[in-house]
């Protein structure tokens, strides 16, 4: 055991381990804050299915061979974010069949592309890691910790000061609007702000895994707790917890950032549901 | 200059009409009950009022000193709210969003005037309750609330009594009388209990085949709407 936190003591003192730990942080922070309005706007989906653009976007900036890709990959997120929220307002295809349209697509033709034009000779572990992960957030440069440094407090400070129309939005969206709220701006705020998390958050878990860093902690926190404010802070708490646990886990262990991550939001969320039966049975 | 005029107005979805040539004006004051068969547009018609949806020609007027943001609206139900973890309070308070201008959080004012409305539809007990965890008739005063946090000039009500038993029905048409007698708040109601309607409204819209607008009595008198047969009800 002491060996455990000797060694961890040890990667600690390493500054590509500081960098991880707070990016780390920083992400999981932002994506559980909007996690918990996603899922209640019934848009989980939507992480995945961005998340699949962005790695479309990132196929094509590898094949126009951009040396920056961060810039096109942003701003194709983007786009398509306010594109889907759109669809899901005024429907003809319904939102969720067009999420899963955009998102199969954006994954058949990134990894088509990456196939013909790729130069690499190691595809599929290319592919592997923009899917995963992998460890790429063991290698960020300083650069990339301020530019996610920045935008993660941007995204808290725009959550902070629109917190209760975004609540009024996510409650009930047309007395919103008929009281004078503006929920079509607000949705495409939250539509530009969770593809700026997503972009963030492909470094730390891979596009594959991001859902998972939106969807559990507001899963988790809604079996337990009962009020907006309390489930928003709770996931948020849970969501930097449980990502420090599992960076901490992964280079102890030697394990994939990202799915180490995903597993202790799992566990978590498998207790959480647990007291969430047994607190619900002793109010009865 | 009345507070609610609506001329001409012709409402439908995508270019194709459901109901054409409503006019009629609300005073300051007045108790409207709205009714009509499922899907003959009263809620389309609620929703046009408020501006969340564009009608297709006519025109909808705002006067004697009320802004459209100023108003109280009790949806009927989506299920999007069915399981939400929200307390009682905050979704109170939220009623209170259109006082706020740019300022991104809720003043003292606010939280007050959310308390007076809590305490006004008997909610005091519940108000660290999750809304998802009170009966139906507990959420519809709750949405009520709200809809008082907004306003106090107009509400309209969309079925505020669907699924709600005999008693609390009474109850809640007992609210919405003394917010109207009181308060002079005008009140516009859809319902589908046209005994009720009677009883506490004093002008009636009738939208589907025939459309009528006018006075209770009016209403009473005008036989080419077969009242004969409803009044058997
Ligand atoms: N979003 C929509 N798109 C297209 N048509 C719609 C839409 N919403 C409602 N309609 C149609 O408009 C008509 C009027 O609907 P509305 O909801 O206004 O009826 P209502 O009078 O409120 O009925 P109810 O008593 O059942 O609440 C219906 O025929 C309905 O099918
Ligand atoms: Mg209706």
């Amino acid at each position: 055991m002491t060996e455990l936190l000797d060694k961890i003591a040890l990667y600690l003192s390493y500054p590509f381990v500081q960098y991880a730990l707070i990016v780390g942080v920083l992400i999981s922070l932002c994506s559980s804050l909007l996690g918990v309005t996603l899922v209640l706007k019934r848009f989980s989906f939507i992480g995945d299915g961005l998340s699949h653009v962005a790695f479309g976007a990132i196929a094509i900036a590898t094949v126009l061979k951009l040396t920056n890709d961060m810039p096109l990959v942003l701003a194709i997120t983007i786009i398509c974010a306010v594109l889907l929220l759109r669809t899901g307002q005024n429907t003809k295809i319904k939102g969720d069949a067009s999420i899963a349209m955009i998102s199969v697509g954006a994954l058949a033709v990134g990894y088509l592309l990456m196939n013909i034009f790729g130069s690499s000779g190691n595809l599929s572990g290319d592919v592997c890691s923009t899917l995963f992960g992998s460890t790429s957030i063991l290698t960020l440069s300083q650069l990339e910790v301020w530019l996610c440094i920045i935008l993660s407090v941007v995204v808290a400070a725009v959550f902070i000061i629109f917190y209760n129309r975004i609540f009024a939005v996510t409650f009930d969206e047309s007395f919103a609007e008929a009281t004078g709220v503006r929920s079509k701006l607000y949705n495409l705020l939250i539509a530009v702000v969770i593809a700026v998390i997503i972009v963030l958050a492909m470094n730390l878990v891979g596009s594959l895994l991001i859902s998972a860093l939106v969807i559990f902690p507001a899963l988790s926190a809604m079996r337990v707790f009962k009020s907006f404010k309390s489930v928003t802070v709770c996931s948020a708490v849970l969501s930097v917890a449980c990502s420090l646990t599992g960076i901490m886990l992964s280079v102890a262990c030697e394990t994939p950032v990202g799915a180490t991550i995903v597993a202790v939001d799992i566990v978590i969320f498998f207790v959480f549901m647990i007291i969430g039966k047994l607190s619900s049975k002793s109010v009865r | 200059m009345p507070q609610l005029k609506c001329k001409d107005l012709s409402l439908g979805y995508d270019g194709i009409e459901i109901i054409g040539g409503l006019s009629f004006e609300i005073e300051k004051g007045d108790y409207l009950c709205i009714i009509g068969e499922n899907g003959s547009g009263k809620t389309t018609l609620m929703k046009t009022i408020l501006g969340l949806k564009q009608q297709l020609s006519g025109t909808v007027e705002f006067g004697d000193g009320l802004k459209r943001s100023a108003v109280g609206y009790l949806p009927q139900q989506t299920d999007a709210q069915k399981d939400f973890p929200a307390s009682v309070w905050e979704i109170v308070l939220s009623g209170c969003l259109n006082k706020m201008g740019a300022r991104p959080f809720y003043s003292k004012k606010e939280k007050q005037l959310a308390l007076e409305n809590i305490e006004r539809m008997r909610l005091t007990k519940l108000k660290k309750r999750c809304y998802r965890e009170l009966s139906g008739g507990q959420q519809q005063r709750v949405l009520l609330a709200r809809a008082l946090c907004a306003t106090k000039d107009i509400l309209l009500l969309d079925e505020p009594v669907a699924g709600l038993d005999p008693k609390v029905t009474a109850e809640m048409y007992a609210l919405i009388d003394e917010l109207n007698k009181k308060d002079k708040t005008t009140i516009i109601m859809i319902s589908h209990d046209i005994r009720a309607a009677l009883k506490y409204a004093d002008k009636i819209l009738h939208i589907g085949d025939t459309v009528f607008f006018g006075t209770k009595e009016e209403y009473l008198s005008d036989s080419s709407l077969g009242f004969g047969k409803e009044g058997a009800v």
